[in-house]
């Protein structure tokens, strides 16, 4: 960024220094009292600051083996997810065809669902008696099931090209469709070939999302604890799945604190890398879109490869959700006396069982209720998640060397263990009324802390390329900041934020761990209802279990549907 | 923009109610706030009529498994949040008791209950139901293949029970953990790990809990996989019979019952330390014990009441193989041996 900047901003009246104070005041206030608070309070309660931690051989070897395996597995996924999500990025935002936009609200799905649901769509589909392993020994008439998949080095893998390739071609493919064509035509006129443009030219635009997407499925992978613990089986261990072992079932805090802050450390570094390499580098952008082509029309190898692309999408994503469908629709009936051959006819019978309280039970959870209440806690989080991504990506903009340190900041709550957050909150606040009222409000603001780096990451890269003559334009025009933000940027701005109001809502439908700890009975979430069937035996459970899940993937394509449909009108007809 | 108006409209509509529901002034009605873990469950009636008889009410709040309940009554036990807590188990007993959590309550019912439950002298903690985690099978599995049902532990090494049995990870899981007490009870602390290494090289399965061991792996359940044996429950046979999707009467599981194959784990209630509510606690621990939730606690919990005039439900006498000999360890020894039992388990199994 060049000076210039700095100079508009003092004429829209306030001096940058107050300006960006204020814009960072409400973001911080935030982080400080439902982050760092929470962290401070669970360290000092953990006695490793008056005891410290012995770091005999157990504790070390603990340390290095599953740090070793995090960074292993969390590089050899994002590689893979990237190589999946930017082939995909290129189709959505290049091409047109008959249900892009499904496609692209499906995409998301996998990101909400809880991981005791993924690990059930994969058994469904890849486990010993999965619909594969079945189809393969019947026709080639084996004995046991050829496909070994569950409890390895490659499921977890797997699991998390799944839950993030969403993440790169949603950021992506937002980023790609707004690129200046401009700038690959004139390279192309100037002699370069495909290569050469799409290395020397796109790449370079393409950089700021690219690394953006990439540091988050990072992050993510890194942090991973329900697929490495339900896909992965006893043989590996995350950090994140060590202090959940060393907090909960060794009852050894100071262990879990120290691997909980060694963590958020690394996370800490990644930011400051991340921030450090994406410095100055913008994606340009054209305020207008490009409406992209036709796929059908293609020329036949790009038809081809699009349509590969797409098929893959749908092993990768939509095979697993399919078979979680078949398998809440499929009675097992008789099962065990017909010796276990595949399900023996359709049912809505576990769907009708959700509706009743069979038992009497304190704690039934009505489908409806946990639906609304699973909204409810979704729209507050986005309600508090995206304000403050705005003030934090406008602040950001602005050339002040607070932002090197602040920004960072804003991705720790990403590598913090939900065990870690969830109790820090309980301790930090259970003795004051806001914890003790009867809307357990700690909830959402905990889903709004994991949503936030989602928000500011994807809204970030789109508000660094608005160009600086537009906004100056309006300024010269006597038009007043909010005027500005609300006619110049906010339009511009309206299709990321939609994005990111899809990736908020998303984390809080889905989030499990921090959700035991601050909610309430009365308030049960579709993941919790979920959890209670799975816990325990008996078909009408498991069914139940299946059949509530399919109901929040349907519950998802339908609310990221809405959101898409309310933030795109207009756009299409302009 | 009025589209756009309208959506940050609703927004803020929802964060005042969200907000306004936090002013509201609670009603002037006593609370007693109990804290437990996420598998427990009874009838609405059962506390309804305590609140009746009280004119106060009960409030659950929930909290991951018992360890997770655990480590935040520990953490917070210097304002605690509940008045009771309900859930700890006797893996977990003297870790809770050492942390000071309790206050002594001597309930006289206590006396109807048989001695072998009330493992804490000092009455800090009084035991409300118990469970056995045994080995379930298949029963089809083993019919069809004409192989016999094993008896006894060290039975499960040998080859026609290879690449059948799926247990729970010890870090991870409560049964698991069970499962590993109790080959420890059966071979000794200097025998159990050979024990482990040997199930290994027959093929033994280890998942990290129990819905994807009994879901995924185990033959018998809705799941369909691959072992027809599985570490679960002695009830889980009347939980299929329960929750089968048409009636049936025999179930499609049985668990493996004889001496020394199964834990006892007995769950307990106790108050907790400066509660401001001690004798409504107390009297709720006396609901707890009383016949009415007694007899609750099967088809709610699929865990046997502690007091012995409490009549079980049909479907738990005709389906259930009672355990003769479980298992047990002193709270004390495991409360001492946990981690390194689980660490030498660790060792063996990921070498």
């Amino acid at each position: 960024m060049d000076g210039s900047n700095a100079e508009v901003r003092t004429r829209s009246g306030f001096p940058s220094t107050w300006k960006i104070s204020a814009l960072w005041l409400v973001p911080v206030l935030f982080l400080s009292v439902f982050f760092f608070l929470p962290l401070a309070e669970i360290t000092n309660r953990s006695g490793i600051l008056t005891q410290g931690v012995i770091l005999d051989h157990v504790t070390w070897g603990l340390l290095t083996k599953s740090l070793s395996f995090t960074i292993t597995q969390a590089t050899v996924s994002t590689a893979l997810t990237l190589c999946i999500g930017i082939p995909g990025a290129y189709l959505l935002s290049h091409f047109r065809f008959m249900g892009r936009e499904l496609l692209k609200a499906m995409l998301i799905v996998p990101f909400i669902l809880p991981t005791v649901v993924v690990a059930t769509c994969f058994n469904a589909l890849l486990g010993p008696r999965g619909l594969i392993n079945d189809w393969l020994m019947t026709i080639y008439n084996l004995q046991t099931p050829p496909i070994a998949l569950l409890n390895t080095f490659w499921a977890i893998i797997l699991g998390h090209v799944f839950y993030n390739t969403s993440i790169i071609i949603l950021v992506m493919s937002e980023a790609w469709s707004k690129l200046n064509p401009n700038y690959q035509d004139s390279a192309r006129i100037l002699g370069a070939n495909r290569l050469q443009t799409a290395f020397k030219v796109t790449l370079p635009l393409l950089a700021p999302s690219l690394l953006s997407s990439g540091l988050l499925v990072f992050i993510f992978d890194f942090t991973s604890f329900g697929v490495v613990l339900l896909l992965g089986g006893p043989l590996y261990a995350t950090l994140e799945v060590e202090i959940y072992i060393q907090a909960i079932h060794m009852l050894n805090f100071p262990a879990a604190t120290l691997l909980s802050l060694i963590q958020i450390s690394m996370t800490l570094v990644m930011s400051v890398i991340y921030a450090r390499i994406s410095r100055g580098q913008t994606l340009e952008l054209t305020p207008h879109f490009k409406a992209g082509r036709s796929l059908a029309d293609a020329p036949v190898l790009q038809k081809c490869l699009g349509l590969g692309i797409l098929t893959l999408l749908f092993l990768i994503f939509f095979s697993p959700l399919i078979a979680l469908v078949i398998r809440s629709l499929t009675s097992y009936h008789n099962f065990a006396s017909e010796g276990g051959s595949f399900g023996s006819g359709i049912t809505l019978a576990y769907y009708a069982e959700l509706l009743v309280n069979r038992r009497d039970d304190l704690f039934y959870v009505p489908p409806y209720s946990a639906i609304i209440n699973s909204i409810l806690f979704a729209l507050i989080t986005v309600a508090i998640a995206l304000p403050l991504g705005i003030l934090v990506v406008r602040a950001l903009k602005m050339p002040q060397r607070i932002n090197r340190i602040l920004e960072p900041m804003l991705m720790l709550p990403l590598g913090t263990s939900a065990v870690t957050l969830g109790l820090g909150l309980v301790l930090t606040f259970n003795s004051t009324s806001f914890y003790q009222a009867s809307f357990p409000l700690l909830l959402p603001i905990a889903h709004a802390l994991v949503g936030l780096p989602l928000v500011i990451r994807v809204i970030q890269p789109v508000n660094e390329s608005i160009p600086q003559n537009l906004i100056d334009s309006a300024y010269s025009l006597g038009a007043d900041w909010w005027r500005v933000f609300r006619d110049v940027e906010l339009p511009l701005l309206k299709k990321s934020v939609s994005v990111a109001a899809i990736f908020a809502f998303s984390v809080s439908l889905g989030e499990f761990g921090a959700t035991t700890f601050l909610n309430r009975p009365e308030f049960p979430t579709i993941p919790i209802a979920i959890f209670r069937f799975l816990n325990q035996p008996g078909q009408i459970n498991y069914g139940q279990a299946m059949a509530m899940s399919t109901i929040l993937m349907i519950l998802s394509i339908l609310s990221i549907l809405l959101i898409q449909i309310t933030s795109y009108q207009g756009r299409e007809g302009k | 923009m009025n589209r756009l108006n309208c959506v940050v409209f609703v927004f803020g509509l929802l964060l005042a109610s969200g907000c306004s529901s936090l002013h509201t002034p609670t009603p002037q009605i006593r609370e007693l706030r109990i804290m437990t873990h996420d598998s427990f469950a009874i009838s609405e009636s059962i506390i309804h009529m305590f609140e009746e008889e009280n004119g106060i009410k009960v409030v659950f709040m929930k909290s991951g498994d018992t360890g997770t309940l655990l480590n935040r009554a520990i953490l917070t036990s210097a304002s605690p949040e509940a008045d009771l807590l309900y859930g700890i188990d006797n893996t977990y007993l003297s870790r809770a008791l050492s942390a000071d959590l309790f206050e002594p309550y001597h309930s006289e019912i206590l006396s109807s209950v048989p001695v072998e439950f009330i493992l804490d002298q000092n009455k800090f903690v009084t035991p409300i139901d118990y469970g056995d985690v045994c080995i379930n099978y298949d029963r089809l599995y083993f019919s069809k293949h004409n192989l016999a049902v094993p008896h006894d532990l060290a039975e499960l090494i040998q080859e026609e029970y290879r690449g059948l049995l799926v247990v729970e990870n010890p870090a991870t899981s409560s049964p698991g953990l069970a499962f590993l007490l109790t080959t420890i009870q059966r071979f000794g602390e200097d025998g159990y790990l050979d024990f482990w290494n040997s199930l290994k090289t027959n093929g033994v399965v280890v998942v990290n809990d129990w819905s994807t061991a009994y879901y995924t792996n185990f033959s018998g359940s809705s799941g369909r996989g691959l072992q027809p044996m599985v570490v679960s429950y002695n009830t889980s046979p009347a939980a299929e019979v329960y929750f089968a999707e048409t009636p049936i009467d025999d179930p499609p599981t049985a668990s493996i019952t004889a001496p020394s194959t199964c834990f006892r784990q007995i769950e307990f209630a106790g108050i907790l330390k400066g509660t401001p509510n001690r004798s409504l606690a107390a009297l709720f621990i006396d609901h707890m014990l009383g016949i009415p939730f007694q007899e609750d606690i099967p088809l709610q919990m699929f865990v046997f009441p502690v007091l012995p005039n409490a009549t079980l439900p049909p479907v738990f006498q005709n389906t259930i193989s009672l355990v003769g000999q479980p298992a047990m360890l002193s709270p004390e020894l495991i409360a001492e041996m946990r981690d390194g039992w689980i660490q030498a388990w660790m060792e063996v199994m990921r070498k």
